[in-house]
C-alpha cells in the first residue's frame, strides 16, 4: 500500500520544450495566476523588496543615531522613517513572506493540488500588494519627495490622539490607516484560505494528527489572524470615522479615550507578534529534524504548545501598557498571563533540544540559521520575561531595551528562520541549490551584524535612552553604544547583500537540485523541483507523519510508532 | 512489510466542505470586528459630554427585529427546498427573505431619519451618536451585502439557473445571513435594551 | 555587583536614588539572575548537544535511533518552568504592592504635572506656584518621609514622565489623571525625558528634577511665590512683550499675560535651562530662542516672532529680570 506514495523523482513526462514566451506573456501569466506556487513566489518577491526598502530606512535611522546631536535628517523625516520602517517590516515584509511560504508549501505538504480558494488567494495577494503601494505612495504625496512627502509619522501603533485631525492634519495618517487596512483584508483572506486548505484539502490518509507540524503552526496562526485582524480593522474604521465624519471615538476633548485605542491596537498587536513567530517555528520544526536525522521529539506536545500559545496570546495584550496606569490588579494579571506563555514556548525549545539530542547534526547553512535562532529566540524570550515583570517594565517600556527585545525576536528569530527557509526550500522552488559558500558568508556576516547591533542595543535602554528619538544629548553617555549598534548594520547589509546575490546567481547557475536534495521526509520532496502546476501526478496517500521516511525505510515505517 | 501502517482503501476519505469552513472563518473574522464595535459602544455608554442620550431618543425597533429574525427561518426554508430540488418553493422563500430584510433596512432608514431631523443626533453630535451610528451602520451594511447576494440568488433562481447542485452554495449564503441575524440579536440587546 | 558601564551617567535605571527606583532595581536584579540561570542551563545543554551530536565522517551510514517523545521528560520541562514563573510572579506582586498600594504619608507634597507638546508644566496647588520643565522637590528622609505625588495629565497627546533614577515611567494621557510618587534620597539634579512618542520634538522634551534639602526647597518656594520686582531699566522690553503675541501663549503672574499654551515665564530667569532643558538659560541662548525657536528645536510649537534686533534685545533683557 505504501507504494501509492509517488516515488521520489520525476513522476511525470518532461514537458515538450516550447518557444521562449514573450515578456508580456510572462507578465500576464504572473499577474493573472491563481496557482498557489506562483502566488507564493509573488508574496515572497514582494516581501523581499519591502525588506530591502524598510532595511534601508533602518540604515538611515542608524546613521542618524550613530552620534549624538546629529543633524543628518530632520526630526520630521526621522519620525516618518521609523513609522514606515516598523509598519513595512511588520505588515509588508513579515506577514507577506510568511504567507508566501505558506502558500507555496502547504498544498505540497498536504498532498493537495492547490489552495482551497485559488481566486481568493490571488485577490488576497493583490489587495495586500496594493496596500503596500498605497502606503509608499505617501512619499510622493503632499510636498513630494522633499521632506519625505506625507509619509505617516505616528509610529507603527499610531496611538490616539496623535492621529486626530488636529495633531495630524493632511492625509499622512490616512495612508497608514488605509494601507494597513487593505493589507489586513488580504491577511484575513489568506488566513481563511489556509484554514480551509488545511481542514478540507488534505490528501487521503493525512489525518489531522499526521500533518507536518508546519501545517499545524499555519493553522493556529491563521486562526489568530482571523481573530486578531478584526480588532485592528475595527479600530481603523473608527479612526477613519473620527477623521472624516467628525466622530469622537478617540477624541479626548469630547470625552473619548486615548487608552481605548491602545487596548484595541494591542488586542491585535500582541497576537500579531505570535502570528509572525509561529510560521517561523514551523520552519524550524521542519528543518531541525531533517538535519539531525531524527523524528521531531514530542509531536503531540508541540501541537498542544502551539494551541496553548494561540490561546494565551489573546490574554496578554496589556503588557504593552504597563505604564498607562491600569492599576495594580490589571498589572498583576497581565504580568502573570505574559509569563505563562513561557511554559508552552519552553516546551518548544526543549523539544527542539531533544530532537537534536542523539541525532546526527549536519551544519548546513539552513541548519546554522536554525541553531542561531534557538539561542537568539531564547534570549529574546528571556528579555520578554523581564518586560513582563511590570515594575521592571515601568523602567524599560518605551526605551531602547524594548527595541532590542523585539528586534531580537523579529530579526534574531523570525528573519533568521526565514533565511533558513530560503536555504531549505529554494531548491524546491527553483530546482537549483543555493550556493553554500555564499550562504556561509551570508550567515556569519549577518550573525556578527545582528549581535553587534541588537546585543548592544539593550545597553542604551538600560542607560535611559527612550525609543523614537531623532537625536540625543551629548552628556548622557549613550554615544559609544549607539555607534557600536550602528556599526553592526554594515555587516547586516553585507550579509543581506550576499543573500540577494546568492538568490539571483543560484537561480541561473546553481547546482541542479533534484526532487529531494536533503533526503527529507515530507510530501513536498516527493515531486519534481520545481513542482509541476498540478503538484502531484497522482494524489498521494499517506500512512504516517513522515511519508517519505516510510518509503525509504519500509522495514521500519513511522506508522508503527504513531500513537 | 508492515501491514499496520496501511490506510485501508475502503475507509472513505471525506473532509469538511470547503464552502462551510470558509464562511465560518469569515464569520469568525467578522465577529471580531463586531465585538470591538460593541465594546466601544458599551465603554462609551453614559460618557457623552452633551445630549441627547439613548434613553431620550431611541425607540425599540420591534417590527424590524421581528422581520429580520423571521428571515432566518425563510432562508432556511429556501435552502431546504432547494435540497429537495424544489426551485419554485426555493425562489418563493428567497423572495420572502429579501422582502423581510428590506423591511428591516427600511425601518433603520426611518429611524435614522427621525434621529437626524427630529432629534438632531448625528455622528458628530456626541459619543453616543458616534458609537450608535457606527455600530448600527456596520450591521446595516452587512444586511445590505447579504441582501444583494440573496437578490442575485433570487434572480438566478427565477431565470431557472439554480438547481439542486447549487444547494451547497445557497447553504453557505444562508450561513452568512444567519450570522447577520445573530449579530442583530447582540446589537439589539446592547443598544436598545441594556443601553437604554 | 552591576558593572559600572551599566550605571554610568545620570539616567541609568541601575543607579537608583529613590524608593520606587530601589524597589524596581532589587526586583530587576532578581529577575536578571533567574533568567541568566535559565540561559546558562538551556544554552549549555544546547551547546553540548550541538557538539556531542554533530555529524562525523566516521558515523555509520544508517540513520540514528528515532525517538518520538517521552511523557515523563516532557512533563518535567512543563512543570519546572511553571514553578519558576510562580516564583517570578510572587516577587513581582510584592513590588507592585509596595509601589502602587503605598500609603500616602502626611508630609507628602502635591504637584500637578501637565504634559504639553513639547514641554512640561508643573503646578503646586497648595503652594500657588506654577513653573515649567524644571521640577523642584524636597528630598525625603525615610524616618520622616516627604514624597512628592505627581498628578499627571496631558493637554494634547500622550507623553510619559520618566526620571530613571527616581522611578519607572507613568504615562501622561489627555482626559485621564495618573498618579505616581517620587522621593529622591539625596539632593541633586535628576535627569529624564518624555518616553512616549508625542510628535515632532518628542526627542527634546527633556525633564529636570531638582531634589533639594528641606531648607533649600523652602527657599526656592519662597522665591517662586514672590513676584519679581519690576525693573525700570527694561520697560522697553516689557512693552515689546506685552504688545506682541507673547501674552497669548505665556503667563507672567501679576500681569495681563495669562496665556497657557507655552511655559509660564513668571520666574524664567530663575531656571537653569530653556526649551525644556535643551540649552542653558543664558541671555544669548534666550535671544536666539525668541528669534527663531525652530532653529534650536525644530518643529517646536512656538513660532518665530520676527522681532527686529532692537525689540529682540529688549525683550531678552526684560525676561532676564524675571527672577
Ligand atoms: C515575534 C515577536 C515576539 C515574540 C515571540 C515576543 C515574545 C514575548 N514578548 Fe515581546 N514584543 C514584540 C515581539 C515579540 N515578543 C514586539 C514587536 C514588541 C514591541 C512592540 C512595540 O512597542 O513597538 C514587544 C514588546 C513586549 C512587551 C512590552 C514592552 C513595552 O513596550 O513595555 C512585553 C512585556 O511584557 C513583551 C513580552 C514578551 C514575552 C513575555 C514573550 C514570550 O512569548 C517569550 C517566551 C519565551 C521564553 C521565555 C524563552 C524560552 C523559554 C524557556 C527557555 C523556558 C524557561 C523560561 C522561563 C521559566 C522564564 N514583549
Ligand atoms: C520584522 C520586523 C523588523 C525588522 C526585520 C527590523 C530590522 C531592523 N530594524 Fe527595526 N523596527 C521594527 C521592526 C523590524 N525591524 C518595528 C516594528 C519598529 C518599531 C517602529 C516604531 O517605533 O513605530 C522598529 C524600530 C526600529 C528602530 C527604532 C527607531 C526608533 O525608535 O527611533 C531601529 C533603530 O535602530 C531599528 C533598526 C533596525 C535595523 C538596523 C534592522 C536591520 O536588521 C535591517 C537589516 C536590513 C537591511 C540592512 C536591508 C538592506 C539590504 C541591502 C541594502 C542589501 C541590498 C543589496 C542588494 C539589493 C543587492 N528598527
Ligand atoms: C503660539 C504661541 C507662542 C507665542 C506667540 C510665543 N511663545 Fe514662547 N513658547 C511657546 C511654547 C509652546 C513654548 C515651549 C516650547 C518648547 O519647549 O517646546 C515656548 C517657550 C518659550 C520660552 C522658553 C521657556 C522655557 O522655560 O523653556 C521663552 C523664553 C519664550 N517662549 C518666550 C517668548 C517670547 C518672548 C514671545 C514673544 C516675543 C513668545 N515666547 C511668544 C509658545 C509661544
Ligand atoms: Cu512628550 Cu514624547
Ligand atoms: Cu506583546
Amino acid at each position: 500500500m505504501a507504494d501509492s506514495i509517488p516515488l521520489p523523482g520525476p513522476i511525470d513526462l518532461p514537458s515538450t520544450p516550447k518557444a521562449r514566451p514573450l515578456m508580456v506573456e510572462v507578465l500576464h501569466a504572473w499577474v493573472t495566476t491563481v496557482d498557489h506556487k506562483k502566488i507564493g513566489l509573488l508574496y515572497i518577491g514582494y516581501a523581499l523588496i519591502f525588506l530591502v526598502i524598510a532595511g534601508l530606512e533602518a540604515v538611515i535611522m542608524r546613521l542618524q543615531l550613530a552620534v549624538p546631536e546629529n543633524r543628518l535628517v530632520s526630526p520630521q523625516v526621522f519620525n516618518r522613517l521609523f513609522t514606515m520602517h516598523g509598519t513595512t517590516m511588520v505588515f509588508f515584509f513579515g506577514m507577506p513572506i510568511l504567507f508566501g511560504f505558506g502558500n507555496y508549501l502547504l498544498p505540497l505538504m498536504l498532498g493537495a493540488r492547490d489552495m482551497a480558494f485559488p481566486r481568493l488567494n490571488a485577490f488576497s495577494f493583490w489587495i495586500s500588494a496594493f496596500g503596500g503601494l498605497l502606503l509608499y505612495f505617501s512619499f510622493l504625496g503632499g510636498d513630494g519627495l522633499y521632506g519625505a512627502g506625507t509619509a505617516p509619522d505616528v509610529g507603527w501603533f499610531a496611538y490616539a490622539p496623535l492621529t486626530a485631525k488636529v495633531f495630524s492634519p493632511g492625509h499622512s495618517t490616512d495612508y497608514w490607516t488605509l494601507g494597513v487596512l487593505l493589507s489586513g483584508i488580504g491577511s484575513v483572506g489568506a488566513a481563511l484560505n489556509f484554514v480551509t486548505t488545511i481542514i478540507s484539502m488534505r490528501c487521503p490518509g493525512m489525518k489531522i494528527s499526521r500533518m507536518p507540524l508546519l501545517a499545524w503552526l499555519y493553522l493556529v496562526m491563521s486562526c489568530q489572524v482571523l481573530l486578531a485582524v478584526g480588532p485592528l480593522t475595527a479600530a481603523q474604521i473608527m479612526l477613519l470615522i473620527d477623521r472624516y465624519l467628525g466622530g469622537h471615538f478617540f477624541d479626548t476633548q469630547a470625552g473619548g479615550s486615548a487608552v481605548l485605542w491602545m487596548h484595541f491596537f494591542w488586542i491585535f498587536g500582541h497576537p500579531e507578534v505570535y502570528i509572525l513567530v509561529l510560521p517561523a517555528f514551523g520552519f524550524v520544526n521542519e528543518i531541525i529534524p531533517v538535519f539531525s536525522r531524527k523524528a521531531m521529539f514530542g509531536y503531540a506536545a508541540m501541537v498542544a504548545a502551539t494551541i496553548g500559545i494561540g490561546f494565551i496570546s489573546f490574554t496578554v495584550w496589556a503588557h504593552h501598557m504597563f505604564a498607562v496606569g491600569m492599576g495594580p490588579e490589571a498589572n498583576m494579571f497581565f504580568t502573570l498571563a505574559s509569563m505563562v506563555i513561557a511554559v508552552p514556548t519552553g516546551i518548544k525549545i526543549f523539544n527542539w533540544l531533544a530532537t537534536l539530542w542523539g541525532g546526527r547534526i549536519h551544519f548546513t547553512t539552513t541548519m546554522l540559521f536554525c541553531i542561531a535562532f534557538l539561542f537568539q529566540f531564547m534570549i529574546a524570550g528571556l528579555t520578554g520575561i523581564m518586560l513582563a515583570v511590570s515594575p521592571f517594565d515601568w523602567q524599560l517600556t518605551g526605551s531602547y531595551f524594548v527595541v532590542a527585545h523585539f528586534h531580537y525576536v523579529l530579526v534574531g528569530a523570525i528573519a533568521f528562520t526565514i533565511f533558513a527557509a530560503f536555504y531549505y526550500w529554494f531548491p524546491k522552488m527553483s530546482g537549483r541549490m543555493l550556493n553554500e559558500t555564499l550562504g556561509k558568508w551570508h550567515f556569519w556576516l549577518f550573525l556578527i551584524g545582528f549581535h553587534l547591533t541588537f546585543d548592544f542595543m539593550h545597553v542604551p535602554g538600560v542607560l535611559g535612552m527612550p525609543r523614537r528619538i531623532y537625536t540625543y544629548e551629548m552628556d548622557r553617555g549613550w554615544g559609544v553604544w549607539n555607534l557600536i549598534v550602528s556599526s553592526g548594520v554594515i555587516f547586516q547589509v553585507l550579509g543581506i547583500g550576499c543573500f540577494v546575490f546568492n538568490l539571483l546567481r543560484s537561480y541561473f547557475k546553481g547546482k541542479i537540485a533534484g526532487p529531494d536534495p536533503w533526503d527529507a521526509w515530507t510530501l513536498e520532496w516527493s515531486t519534481r523541483s520545481p513542482p509541476p502546476v498540478y503538484n502531484f501526478a497522482a494524489i498521494p496517500t499517506v500512512a504516517s507523519r513522515r511519508p517519505l521516511w516510510d518509503l525509504k525505510h519500509p522495514e521500519d515505517p513511522d506508522s508503527n510508532y504513531e500513537i | 512489510m508492515s501491514t499496520a501502517s496501511v490506510t485501508p482503501r475502503e475507509q472513505a476519505w471525506t473532509l469538511p466542505s470547503r464552502g462551510v469552513v470558509g464562511i465560518l472563518c469569515l464569520i469568525v473574522a467578522e465577529s471580531a470586528v463586531f465585538i470591538i464595535f460593541v465594546v466601544a459602544y458599551i465603554f462609551y455608554l453614559g460618557k457623552s459630554i452633551s445630549g441627547p442620550s439613548p434613553h431620550d431618543v431611541l425607540e425599540i425597533p420591534i417590527v424590524g427585529t421581528i422581520c429580520l429574525l423571521s428571515s432566518s427561518l425563510t432562508v432556511y426554508l429556501s435552502v431546504d427546498a432547494l435540497r429537495k430540488n424544489n426551485v419554485r418553493v426555493c425562489s418563493f422563500w428567497l423572495a420572502a427573505t429579501v422582502m423581510l430584510g428590506s423591511i428591516f433596512l427600511g425601518g433603520t432608514a426611518l429611524e435614522w431619519h427621525k434621529l437626524i431631523y427630529q432629534d438632531g443626533l448625528t455622528i458628530r453630535t456626541n459619543l453616543f451618536g458616534t458609537t450608535f451610528y457606527s455600530l448600527v451602520g456596520l450591521h446595516a451594511s452587512h444586511v445590505v451585502v447579504g441582501l444583494i447576494m440573496l437578490l442575485l440568488a433570487l434572480v438566478f433562481a427565477l431565470r431557472g439557473q439554480v438547481t439542486e447542485a447549487n444547494a451547497a452554495r445557497l447553504d453557505v449564503l444562508s450561513l452568512y445571513w444567519h450570522f447577520v441575524d445573530a449579530v442583530w440579536v447582540v446589537v439589539f440587546t446592547v443598544v436598545y435594551i441594556l443601553g437604554r | 555587583s552591576v558593572p559600572s558601564w551599566l550605571t554610568e551617567g545620570r539616567t541609568s535605571i541601575f543607579s537608583p536614588k529613590g524608593t520606587p527606583a530601589h524597589l524596581i532595581f532589587g526586583l530587576s536584579m532578581f529577575v536578571l539572575a533567574v533568567t541568566a540561570c535559565i540561559f546558562l542551563v538551556v544554552g549549555g545543554l544546547l551547546a553540548y548537544a550541538l557538539i556531542r551530536y554533530r555529524h562525523r565522517a566516521t558515523d555509520p551510514d544508517r540513520e540514528p535511533a528515532q525517538i518520538y517523545g517521552s511523557n515523563q521528560i516532557e512533563l518535567s520541562w512543563t512543570v519546572v518552568p511553571a514553578l519558576i514563573i510562580v516564583v517570578l510572579f510572587l516577587a513581582t506582586a510584592r513590588i507592585i504592592f509596595s509601589t502602587e498600594y503605598a500609603r500616602r504619608p502626611a508630609g507628602a507634597l502635591d504637584v500637578i504635572v501637565i504634559g504639553h507638546r513639547f514641554w512640561w508644566e508643573f503646578r503646586y496647588p497648595k503652594l500657588g506656584i506654577v513653573t515649567a520643565n524644571e521640577l523642584h522637590i524636597p528630598v525625603s528622609d525615610p524616618r520622616n518621609p516627604t514624597p512628592t505625588y505627581l498628578e499627571m495629565s496631558s493637554a494634547d497627546t500622550d507623553h510619559s514622565f520618566w526620571v530613571p533614577q527616581l522611578a519607572g515611567k507613568m504615562d501622561v494621557i489627555p482626559n485621564r489623571v495618573n498618579v505616581m510618587w517620587i522621593d529622591p534620597e539625596t539632593p541633586g539634579l535628576y535627569l529624564g525625558q518624555c518616553a512616549q512618542y508625542c510628535g515632532v520634538e518628542h526627542a527634546k522634551m527633556l525633564l529636570r528634577v531638582y531634589g533639594q534639602s528641606q531648607s533649600d526647597f523652602a527657599v526656592w518656594v519662597a522665591q517662586q511665590r514672590q513676584l519679581s520686582t519690576r525693573d525700570t531699566t527694561t520697560e522697553e522690553g516689557r512693552s515689546v512683550f506685552f504688545h506682541n503675541a507673547c501674552v497669548n501663549c505665556h503667563s507672567i503672574a501679576g500681569t495681563t499675560a495669562t496665556g497657557r499654551f507655552g511655559p509660564d515665564l513668571t520666574h524664567i530667569a530663575s531656571r537653569d535651562t530653556i526649551g525644556s532643558g535643551i540649552v542653558q538659560n543664558t541671555p544669548d541662548n534666550l535671544k536666539k530662542w525668541i528669534d527663531n525657536p525652530d532653529r534650536m528645536k525644530p518643529g517646536c510649537l512656538m513660532p518665530p516672532m520676527h522681532l527686529n534686533d532692537r525689540d529682540l534685545n529688549a525683550v531678552t533683557a526684560y525676561l532676564t529680570t524675571l527672577h
